[in-house]
């Protein structure tokens, strides 16, 4: 088994510890959402120059609901014709779109976000049902936020010169966009809000497995009169996204994803006039310093890695605390951590859902053998899972090196990773072991020491007692393999402008 | 009683306040329905210290109110009876009387309630009387003062004098959280108390505001959870003022839950202070039971 210098084994219990019992008094019944409401159609065709299209491709392929493995629905293949027909209505409707004056691309961007509100619990239960994720986290976090987007970026479109002093700044065009499936309406509207108020005009591809609310999304933009063909939605597999990457009328590129992929796309676009942005992975650490408020910190540090099933790109995957606290960190994390409920996404009451496909549920369960093959001790509370769909209980593993595969390779599931630190040197070299760069957490109640360790991180968001909290002013973004542009706040908007210096007429 | 401890006994870990709202908030989104409902509803009864605690109230009101903790719906067997009546010490022996052979319980505040401001053989006095009168639990309120000075010792020594004269009492300190202001204060004050040999913490006289709030419930009950771990000895907590809906019963019974577990689900070691709280609680019982919501006259007022 490896060691490392610092103390690495599992907590005991004191011997005079009392035990706490729980669920055996008093539980809660079971607190449905309706899904009533949800009208759901057989199958969804593409979305392209304002219209429902059938696919070129004539193919279709199903998309499931990751708790039950159930049919939702069947959604369009696009090919490279049907990619090559989406681009083309983004071209089309371009000049109209960005000639249209700041105020008025705003009213619509208002609009969409005012009906996203209006249908926000249409849309939780069928981000739900798509992806897995329990309601209580699309009902509070997804939807709001996604709406929160349009109408702050409505608000910077017609002051996009204000941003950007003494230069003018233009639209970069046809902007290809493609999202990943852990928030599929969420990464729509981080892409789609920025790009409409500067005036580009888009073709976006969800992710294969969640499609469905940026579909949906499509009638909001229908509901909008937004002009057609300024938002095109195509759906596919890879081969859809290669085919879009690869359009030679493309201005931009924008991708959430993996590293793997972003680094394809990368060479894809490369030799070519064509921006780019990627997002891609993580592996953050949270500092957990022995003056810190430990009971909120444990809070943190489950939202930041249990939020989303850890199907979080920023997601806090590396718990680094001074080895002096360890023990009783580990003693009280342990005691939440069997306090999470997982189980069926749609109850009202479920704090962890399913895991989102069979695919991504194998990469954690040979991550998680892989931390056990390697010697680190894992812990996973007692925890009833349903019998179908893709279920993970939360896990942590105690006595984590630097070297372990689980303390270098994004698990992108709810698996936390322990180890120690005895200085402040220390905590900033291990939280900066790491080839990402997205995210870290810092925890302590120490002024000088928030500001001492943050100015020393290499991550693109630096959290203080707090974690996994995301606001549309705030630009997100990472160092080094987690990718490269800003998404939200001003310095967001700054991917999808093209800047002519000097004070040009009209 | 022992003399004072050294400072860094009452030394606590720091609270960070912005989170602890937001766990807060978190565990407020918890949805209790159906029998979950009707179950906490009537555990919230039983865990109830129906409380008078005015100027004028008058024997008749104290009787008035006994006889409701007693029975709050006499029609309805199913319907517990509440844990306690809290009163002023010179109406101890009426609702000693009234609620005699029921196992309801009298509790009386004293040692100058609501703002503390005697002398310490006053105080004392006060408890030994309420305690001869029939009084089997006593709200004593913290000296806000000697606290908000930084007399950390003063208080724990207070404490320890009033738990003396007790006796076979059970105590209950009461921090008025109100008037401590911060969260931080909030867990000294509760560390004070529990080391000072308090049987339960409690947030407030109701005479400040805000009375009791949830965050502050949930860290007196995580200082009470981590209490017990650390020692293996239960202390009980109470939230009284200012919860006056079932609702935000059902909010602090799911805060016990999840931070404490079953052990303190129960009227010996988690109380509601409150007055209005019953007959909100009874009309959400009545309503689940007969599916409508009955008129409010449909209740007795105390």
């Amino acid at each position: 088994m490896a060691k490392t210098d610092n103390k690495t084994s599992v907590p005991k219990r004191r011997a005079n510890n009392g035990k706490l019992s729980f669920g055996g008094k008093w539980q809660y019944a079971k607190a449905p959402e309706s899904t009533d409401h949800v009208a759901i159609e057989d199958r969804y065709g593409l979305f392209i120059g304002g219209a429902w299209v059938r696919p070129k491709s004539g193919k279709y392929f199903a998309t499931i609901n990751p708790a039950t493995e159930k049919k939702i629905a069947e959604v369009a293949q696009a090919n490279k014709k049907d990619v090559d027909a989406a681009v083309q209505a983004a071209k089309k409707a371009l000049p109209a779109w960005r000639k249209l004056s700041g105020d008025d691309r705003a009213r619509f961007l208002f609009r969409i976000a005012r009906i996203l509100q209006e249908r926000a619990r249409e849309f939780a239960v069928l981000e739900t049902l798509d992806n897995g994720k329990p309601i209580k986290e699309t009902r509070d976090v997804d939807v709001p936020l996604a709406a929160q987007h349009f109408f702050y970026h409505a608000g910077w479109a017609d002051k996009l010169e204000l941003l950007f002093p003494g230069e003018k700044p233009e639209p970069v065009g046809v902007v290809g966009q493609i999202i990943p499936w852990n928030f599929p309406l969420l990464m729509a509207a981080w892409k789609i809000a920025p790009a409409l108020a500067a005036g580009n005009t888009v073709v976006i591809k969800p992710a294969e497995t969640s499609p469905l609310t940026a579909l949906r999304l499509c009638e909001v933009f229908e509901q909008a009169e937004l002009p057609a063909g300024v938002v095109n939605v195509v759906t596919g597999d890879g081969s859809t996204g290669a085919a879009l990457v690869r359009h030679p009328d493309l201005n931009k590129v924008a991708f959430t994803g993996s590293t793997e992929v972003g680094k394809e796309i990368q060479k894809a676009v490369a030799g070519r006039s064509v921006d780019l942005t990627l997002e891609l992975g993580g592996k953050a650490a949270h500092l957990v310093f022995e003056d810190a408020a430990l009971d909120q910190a444990v809070e943190g540090v489950v939202r930041g890695i249990f939020f989303n099933q850890g199907h979080v790109c920023c997601a806090g995957s590396r718990l680094i605390v001074q080895e002096s606290v360890h023990d009783l960190f580990v003693r009280k994390l342990q005691r939440r951590m069997a306090r999470i409920r997982v189980g069926d996404p749609l109850d009202k009451n479920t704090d962890m859902g399913a895991i989102h496909s069979s695919e991504q549920l194998m990469r954690i369960r040979g991550l998680v053998q892989s931390g056990v093959d390697e010697g680190a001790v894992l812990f996973q509370p007692k925890c009833a899972l349903p019998k179908n769909g893709f279920w993970f209980v939360p896990s942590m593993f105690t006595g984590v090196t630097q070297s372990h595969r689980i303390s270098r390779e994004e698990i992108f599931g709810p698996v936390l990773s322990v180890s120690t630190f005895r200085t402040p040197e220390e905590a900033v070299k291990k939280a900066n072991d790491t080839s990402y760069g997205l995210s870290a957490g810092i925890w302590t109640d120490k002024g000088a020491r928030i500001l001492w360790v943050a100015s020393r991180i290499r991550a693109g968001i630096v959290w203080n007692n707090t974690f996994n909290l995301f606001d549309a002013a705030s630009p997100f973004g990472g160092y080094q393999e987690s990718g490269f542009g800003r998404e939200g706040g001003r310095q967001g908007l700054r991917a999808y402008v093209k800047l002519r210096s000097g004070l040009l007429p009209g | 009683m022992s003399g004072s401890l050294s400072p860094t006994e009452f030394r606590v870990p720091p609270v960070d306040a912005v989170a602890l709202e937001a766990r807060t908030a978190d565990l407020a989104t918890r949805s209790i329905k159906k029998d979950a409902k009707v179950q906490g509803l009537k555990l919230a009864i039983a865990m109830m210290d129906l409380t008078t605690l005015e100027g004028m109230d008058s024997p008749g009101k104290v009787r008035q109110l006994c006889q409701k903790a007693v029975a709050p719906l006499p029609a309805r067997t199913d319907i517990p009876s509440c844990a306690a009546v809290c009163v002023y010490p010179d109406l101890v022996k009426i609702a000693a009387q009234a609620v005699a052979g029921s196992g309801v319980r009298v509790a009386s505040v004293a040692t100058g309630f609501p703002s503390g401001r005697t002398d310490r053989r006053t105080k004392l006095r006060e408890v030994e009387l309420a305690v001869r009168a029939g009084a089997s639990e006593i709200d004593m309120v913290i000296d806000r003062g000697a606290f908000l000075s930084g007399r950390y010792g003063a208080v724990y020594d207070e404490v320890c004098a009033v738990k003396e004269a007790c006796g076979d009492a059970h105590l209950k300190v009461i921090l008025e959280t109100g008037e401590l202001k911060t969260y931080d204060n909030v867990r000294r004050a509760s560390r004070i108390a529990i080391l000072g040999g308090a049987d339960f913490i409690k947030t407030s006289t109701g005479k400040v505001s805000p009375a009791s709030t949830r965050p502050v419930a949930l860290l007196m009950l995580e200082t009470v959870r981590d209490h017990y771990l650390e020692t293996g000895k239960m202390v009980g907590v109470k939230a009284a003022g200012g919860i006056r809906s079932a609702k935000d019963a059902l909010r602090y019974l799911v805060l016990v839950a999840e931070t404490c577990g079953d052990a303190w689900l129960s009227p010996e070691w988690f109380r509601f202070g409150a007055s209005s709280l019953l007959n909100d609680v009874l009309m959400q019982l009545e309503k689940q039971r007969t599916g409508r919501y009955q008129r409010g006259t449909d209740f007795s007022t105390d």
